[in-house]
């Protein structure tokens, strides 16, 4: 075994329905859920897993505001200090004329910021392969996984009983 | 997810009885299997029409814009005639993956992948209009306010031109983070069934996407938050391009109903467009299951709504010029329909006014040949719009002595083929290498809208609602697209 990698103890399920039953069994027997993985977003999960809610859309806000200060701050700078200059008797400082270019940086600014804070965070990115447990997790199957490098025997065997008894599809251990 | 609440009225989104494998099978398998015979065709065509295009984009910048039949009088023709009319057909795709994503319209999985793609190839030809017609495209990046050598010289805040700059790149930017972060988990579901080659570049594609709880969590609170972002953006980007002409002063440009009147003509283009993509790409690729004739149906109806918009716009247009009093706007619509560009006026009146309105039988709605020859019909007649409102407006300018005519040179009219050319080049490229329709939201959906669910759902729902109804509310709770 490598540096950092782990053994797993996956179980998958056919349905979400089914997956959700079994967490909520997990939750009851105490057992330390490692990762879900689904093929699509299952809504329900997240108070099952504990999972607080995403704060990328305050990142978002921050990336957006700092679009907004860019051009508006950015223009009337150009405008009123760096080169001050008269169009058609307009004032040199034309608030109105910056609303459109503000308002397209601040989505600009928003959302690129959002999405490299997601990929970010989420570990991902062009070319990072992150570990695949199961190819039909993309597909059709729904995925519970247990870190099992700490757990004794008996504590595995206990988990094994959990999938069995949760009706997982198919039970395997793993080196990721 | 069981117990989601779909009116017993609503059509199944989702036909055939699909299981999530089936739903992973049907849409990976286009990108699996060879090219058929009429993909082939299609793409030699598209290509030989882009060659054209960048032959006479090539002609353009080596020789000039005198290449083009521009003059004097007529500043703008063909070039930003196609501008406008390829920016307005991307609308779509962020009406469709941004707007119903706001309105939880479930029937836009079926369809928002293909049209957001659409959006983007279609801003990409729409960019290369105003990069083009600058005449000098070596000095193009003068549009970006940096610091510079030239004293420093800054662009024109004031400018709607310039405003038009930053609604296109900042358009183009969120348009493919959002398409692209969508097609992610799709891009991981067909890395995992993928070998050999394709294998190593979906698992570039896919960014290493898991699938894990938290991920996707994060993938839904970032989905909605763009589509908020990229509601008022798509607003504003043809809000902007028809502020192009409404700070004008030239009569029949400087109105105020220009901004909604050029978004619905946006919108009405664009849903067009996609209904040509899709009617065609349904039959080829065998989508009918997830593209349905009730996919088809909603979209008309779009296209109803804002061609009846449009029409109003177009008559409101009419009434105004005669009630200002003002002798040059009274002109400028008198020209529109009666000068030497009234074939255009009629044209565009039959396509974007009248030909819609077949669209109130529910018949014609659901008929997939009809709605092809109409959303050719929309297309062209958006195109005369826009040549109407630029070069008919132009060539009858303030003084007789400088009235002029004009008819595009070869060269525009390769540049315009070539748009459609790279155009449909992108899109084939796309429809072999990435699921059409997005696979995962699809699967979302599947319980709630699938066609064995949707009266199972509807008798629980008739049951809860003979029940007293209080269950409703609670069954309310676990469905909806972007839940957060």
């Amino acid at each position: 075994m490598k540096h950092g990698e782990k053994n797993i103890l996956f179980g998958l399920y056919d349905d979400e329905e089914i997956l959700k039953t079994a967490i909520v069994q997990a939750n009851a027997d105490h057992l330390n859920i490692m990762d879900v993985l689904t093929p699509f977003p299952v809504h329900g999960l997240d108070p099952l897993l504990g999972l607080a809610e995403s704060r990328l859309h305050i990142g978002g806000f921050v990336f957006g505001l700092i679009g907004t200060l860019t051009a508006f701050l950015g223009m009337t700078w150009i405008f009123t200090r760096d080169w001050p200059q008269i169009y058609g008797g307009k004032p040199y400082w034309p608030i109105l004329s910056f609303v459109p270019i503000s308002f397209e940086l601040t989505v600009l600014f928003a959302s690129i910021g959002m999405v490299v804070t997601f990929y970010i965070i989420n570990g991902q990115g062009p070319g990072i392969k992150n570990p695949i447990i199961h190819p039909r997790i993309t597909d059709d199957k729904f995925c519970i996984a247990f870190d099992t490098d700490e757990l004794g025997d008996s504590q595995v065997e206990k988990l094994r009983n959990f999938f069995k008894q949760t009706g997982a599809s198919l039970v395997e251990t793993k080196t990721i | 997810m069981g117990s989601a609440p779909t009116s017993p009225i609503r059509e199944p989104l989702v036909q055939g009885q699909k299981t999530y494998h089936q739903i992973t099978e049907d849409l990976c398998s286009p990108t699996e299997r060879a090219p058929g015979k009429a993909w082939t065709l299609a793409f030699i065509i598209a290509l030989m029409a882009a060659t054209w295009g960048i032959i006479s984009i090539i002609i353009t910048i080596w020789v000039g814009i005198g290449t083009w039949r521009l003059n004097r009088t007529i500043g703008w023709g063909w070039d930003i005639t196609n501008f406008v009319w390829w920016i307005g057909i991307g609308h779509a795709g962020t009406l469709i993956s941004a707007i119903l994503l706001l309105f939880r319209q479930k029937w836009r999985t079926g369809v928002n992948r293909a049209a957001e793609a659409m959006t983007i190839f279609a801003v990409i030809c729409a960019a290369l209009f105003p990069a083009i017609h600058v005449g000098r495209i070596w000095v193009v990046f003068f549009f970006f306010p940096y610091p510079n050598t030239r004293g420093p010289i800054w662009p024109n805040f004031n400018s709607p031109l310039l405003w038009d700059v930053f609604a296109i790149s900042t358009y183009f930017t969120v348009s493919l983070l959002f398409w692209y972060t969508g097609l992610v988990p799709d891009f991981a579901t067909v890395r995992d069934r993928a070998k050999g080659f394709r294998k190593k570049m979906y698992t570039f594609l896919s960014f290493g996407w898991t699938g894990s709880a938290k991920h996707w969590q994060r993938h839904e609170s970032l989905s909605l938050v763009l589509a908020g972002l990229a509601t008022p953006l798509v607003l504003s980007v043809h809000t902007i391009v028809s502020f192009d002409f409404a700070t004008s002063v030239i009569p029949g440009w400087h109105t105020t109903i220009f901004p909604p009147y050029f978004v619905a003509g946006a919108i009405f283009s664009g849903f067009a467009m996609v209904q040509t993509l899709m009617v065609i790409t349904r039959k080829v690729l065998n989508l009918q299951n997830y593209i349905t004739i009730g996919h088809i149906e909603s979209m008309n109806k779009v296209i109803l709504v804002t061609g009846t918009i449009v029409g109003v716009a177009y008559l409101t247009e009419l009434f105004i010029a005669w009630y200002s009093g003002y002798v040059y706007e009274q002109f400028a619509f008198f020209n529109r329909a009666l000068g030497p560009y009234w074939w255009a006026y009629f044209g565009m009146m039959t396509c974007n006014v009248l030909s819609p309105q077949l669209f109130w039988s529910k018949k014609i709605r659901r008929n997939v040949t009809m709605t092809f020859f109409m959303s050719i019909f929309v297309n062209i007649g958006m195109w005369f719009e826009r040549f109407v409102i630029i070069a008919t407006t132009l060539a009858r300018d303030y003084l007789p002595s400088s009235w002029s005519f004009y008819v595009p040179s070869i060269v525009e009219i390769g540049i315009f083929v070539g748009t459609i050319g790279i155009f449909f080049v992108f899109f084939l490229i796309f429809v072999r290498v990435a699921p059409v329709v997005a696979i995962a939201e699809i699967k979302h959906i599947l319980k709630s809208s699938g066609d064995q669910y949707v009266n199972a759902n509807g008798q629980t729902t008739l049951q809860q609602i003979e029940q007293g109804g209080t269950t409703i509310q609670a069954a309310g709770h676990g469905h909806g697209n972007a839940h957060h």
